[in-house]
């Protein structure tokens, strides 16, 4: 039962880190063009989605609540400030989708909430995984660390490295769901945001070294791990590669690869604790009687719907959006 | 008042949910509202049903964006402010809680997603197929949320393991009749507040005199089901009443303004309350109505809040209020209901301006019902989280300090306000301007598929 839960909540993890990845990737992309056509385009490639998308990252936090209940409460209590300003970057992007078209004067207000909106949720995100990697000070159950104890320029690095992540998961899609100058710009934009995707992976490392990381020590523990991380390099390179070829599809698969190999990397140097090195799996799982509520039920039955649902989704709203770049 | 990260969170958990409480409840209503709109139209073929379903889905679209960006944050909020709450009941209020997340969320995100692009890209009977999964998402969500809102009213169910809440019986969590007539009242609740912005909108057309088609549709439709639904209402309110004189006596009490024991006791209609002398002042009282209501017996002794430590009690205006303003709101409506309906049927309402103007006027009714009704539950619940087991003092995040809790209520606040102020004058355009505009066509069976129509922002087309 909790080998199951963990999986479930791995599983909402990686894919709220890929689908919504890609919408707020493109949030992020929104604020870096002027041209009405195009942005009309990028938001009409993540419309249908952003919405099923955002559910899994609401899937995660109550598959927390509902099977480890103790990681739910220390976790969320300790990262205060940042989920406020995450939220706050969701609500603003989230209502910015309905509302911009209905803004008569005031639309640049929406367009800076989304841009500005999907930038601060992203960044939000990709520093509190920092700031759990590089460890949460904890006693007696409760977070210790103090207000801003989650700040340090390890989790600031990691929150620019999720961005430049989600921005190359946001151009991919525009690379698929979008043609014309939107496309070509995505193309040419790709090669470039893995430079400093690059760059910024060895500051993270670099930082971890300076810093003594205990998670560091996994890693020479466990030399498997290593398999992950070329993984990941292994995609990039296929990466760039299918860039050059014009591929449609194949970027973003790839992305979403080394996603997965760096969500793997970070999982198994983790394991078996949640909050590394503080509070392990066991000790955090609800009683029996809660985890096999949840199995027979939504695990069983409703889990394999929801999968269907998106995947409608997707069969619905394939293809092409259409191109508005061209008429304005 | 000393401000303390205990109040602070509690200020905080009331401003979000009360906002948060107006939107939900009025997209459950209108989502099944649009699902009879869409099966008319498919069973009639009649347009005007059509437009009256596209012009309330550009409403609701507006209504369900700030519903979900503002329910993102109560999932979180436990955490960030309660966590002593997630943790002791987690093993119980957490599979609740995730249950409507996996049941319900994906429901209407997914399908919503098609109402709202979908129409040149699915066939007529999906499309119907969709409008009903919205509308039984929002219904399993309402469902799940009074399933969890009722345990902490009156936990059952649970044993007590190390300090902390886990479960025992699940059956009895979730079919326990305290939840059977909850989960009714929220229901009908929302058909109301549907029903009710549904009439007003019609009233305001035809006071224009435009749109006189769409607008018959909507005042009749309104009318009936409101009509239809209030009495029910009423009888489900009631047996929500019996629950809270059964199992929440103190609260009972406080709604009922009674501070001591009375055999019989009389029911006070008005009266303003005096917590510190522990009496009221003005009052008006009805004679050995309150054994009636509370026992249905002309002799039963009622409980008075002094029989409870006043470290037990609620504070005891905020419920013994909204109660009477609920009730209130409650009887107008089945009033405005019953007369339209009548004038309606009998086709002279369109002469009564006055009465077209009250029923215009009377949509924030069933809204100020909602949010003082949770008052009256909610508040009446205090000084308990979960009633009997976890006080609110006890609950809150043990590491929170006041400067933190205050940024979050304030940027919450700020937030907030500028969203809803936006959303309710976006809303305000779009019923202002009326139904209209071209309606997009169903993909055709025999070459391919409908291209999109041009004015409309944000289709997606096949590639070629």
């Amino acid at each position: 039962m909790i080998t199951f839960w963990v999986a479930v909540l791995a599983l909402s993890i990686l894919l709220y880190v890929l689908l919504d990845g890609f919408d707020l990737g493109v949030g992020i992309l929104y604020g870096f063009t002027r041209d009405e056509g195009k942005r009309r385009d990028m938001m009409n490639a993540i419309a249908p989605f952003w919405d099923g998308n955002e559910t899994w990252l609401v899937v995660a936090g109550v598959v927390l609540w509902g099977a480890f209940p103790i990681i739910y409460a220390t976790l969320f209590s300790a990262f205060y400030i940042p989920l406020v300003l995450m939220l706050a970057g969701l609500i603003l992007r989230g209502v910015a989708f309905e509302f911009r078209n209905k803004a008569l004067h005031l639309r640049w207000v929406w367009d800076a909430a989304f841009a500005g909106g999907s930038l601060l949720a992203t960044f939000m995100q990709g520093l509190m995984v920092g700031a759990l990697v590089a460890g949460l000070p904890i006693s007696h159950g409760n977070y210790a660390g103090g207000e801003f104890g989650w700040l340090s320029t390890f989790s600031v690095l990691c929150g620019a490295g999720l961005c430049l992540g989600y921005l190359l998961l946001g151009a991919c899609w525009l690379v698929r769901k979008c043609d014309g100058e939107v496309q070509a710009g995505a193309y040419r934009l790709i090669p470039a945001l893995s430079l400093i995707a690059l760059a910024v992976l060895a500051a993270v490392f670099i930082f971890a070294l300076r810093d003594h990381l205990q998670v560091l020590g996994r890693w020479l523990e466990r030399p498997y791990l290593f398999l992950f991380p070329s993984l990941g390099i292994a995609a990039g390179i296929g990466l760039i590669l299918s860039v050059h070829r014009r591929r449609e599809l194949a970027p973003f698969c790839l992305v979403a690869a080394t996603f997965a190999a760096a969500f793997c990397t970070f999982a198994i140097s983790f394991w078996p604790y949640m909050i590394p090195f503080s509070i392990t799996i066991d000790a955090a799982a609800a009683p029996h009687a809660s985890l096999a509520f949840m199995f027979w039920g939504e695990g069983l039955f409703v889990l394999p719907l929801m999968l269907i649902y998106t995947a409608i989704s997707c069969r619905v709203f394939h293809g092409k959006v259409r191109s508005q770049s061209d008429s304005y | 008042m000393h401000i303390t990260a205990l109040l602070l969170s509690r200020l905080q958990f009331a401003f979000t949910i009360s906002f948060h409480i107006i939107f939900p409840s009025f997209t459950i209503g209108l989502a099944a509202f649009l699902t009879i709109l869409e099966a008319l139209h498919l069973a009639t073929g009649r347009p005007t049903y059509r437009v009256v379903f596209e012009f309330w889905l550009k409403i609701f679209a507006v209504a369900f964006g700030i519903g979900v960006v503002t329910g993102i944050v109560m999932a979180f909020q436990f955490g960030t402010n309660w966590s002593e709450l997630a943790r002791v009941s987690g093993p119980i209020q957490g599979p609740l809680i995730s249950y409507e997340t996996f049941m319900a969320f994906f429901l209407e995100a997914t399908f919503f997603g098609i109402l709202l692009f979908g129409r040149t890209r699915v066939a007529p009977w999906l499309y119907l197929v969709s409008t009903a999964m919205v509308a039984l998402g929002t219904t399993l969500s309402a469902y799940w949320i009074m399933v969890n809102n009722s345990w902490m009213q009156v936990p059952t169910g649970y044993a007590l393991v190390h300090g902390d809440l886990v479960p025992d019986d699940w059956p009895q969590i979730l079919f326990n009749s305290v939840v059977w007539v909850r989960f009714p009242h929220m229901l009908l609740a929302s058909y109301l507040t549907g029903a009710f912005c549904v009439a007003a909108t019609g009233a305001w057309y035809v006071l224009r005199r435009e749109f006189n088609a769409e607008a018959r549709v909507m005042l009749r439709m309104g009318l009936i089901l409101a009509a239809v639904l209030l009495p029910i209402q009423l009888f489900f309110g009631h047996l929500v009443g019996d629950y809270v004189h059964d199992r929440q006596p103190v609260k009972f009490a406080a709604i009922e303004g009674r501070w001591h024991d009375e055999q019989p006791a009389g029911e006070v209609l008005l009266a303003i309350p005096d917590p510190a002398a522990e009496t009221n002042h003005y009052q008006i009282k009805i004679p050995v109505l309150g054994s009636v209501i509370g026992s249905l017996s002309l002799h039963s002794k009622e409980v008075g809040l002094t029989d409870f430590p006043r470290a037990d009690r609620p504070p005891m205006v905020i419920p013994f209020f909204a109660f009477r303003i609920m009730v209130g709101c409650g009887l107008a409506m089945l009033l405005l209901a019953w007369v339209g309906t009548y004038l309606n049927l009998k086709e002279r309402l369109q002469r009564h301006r006055a009465l077209l103007y009250l029923i215009f006027w009377s949509f924030p009714l069933p809204f100020v019902a909602i949010l003082t009704g949770w008052f009256t539950a909610e508040v009446g619940r205090q000084p308990w989280t979960i009633y009997g087991l976890l006080r609110t003092a006890d609950a809150v995040t043990p590491i929170l300090a006041t400067g933190t809790a205050s940024i979050s209520l304030v940027v919450y606040c700020a937030l907030y306000t500028f969203i809803g102020g936006f959303g309710v004058l976006f809303i305000y355009r779009l019923l202002r301007a009326g139904p209209g505009g071209r309606l997009a066509l169903p993909p055709s069976s025999t070459h391919g598929r409908q291209p999109p129509l041009g004015d409309e922002p944000f289709i997606a087309t096949e590639s070629p």
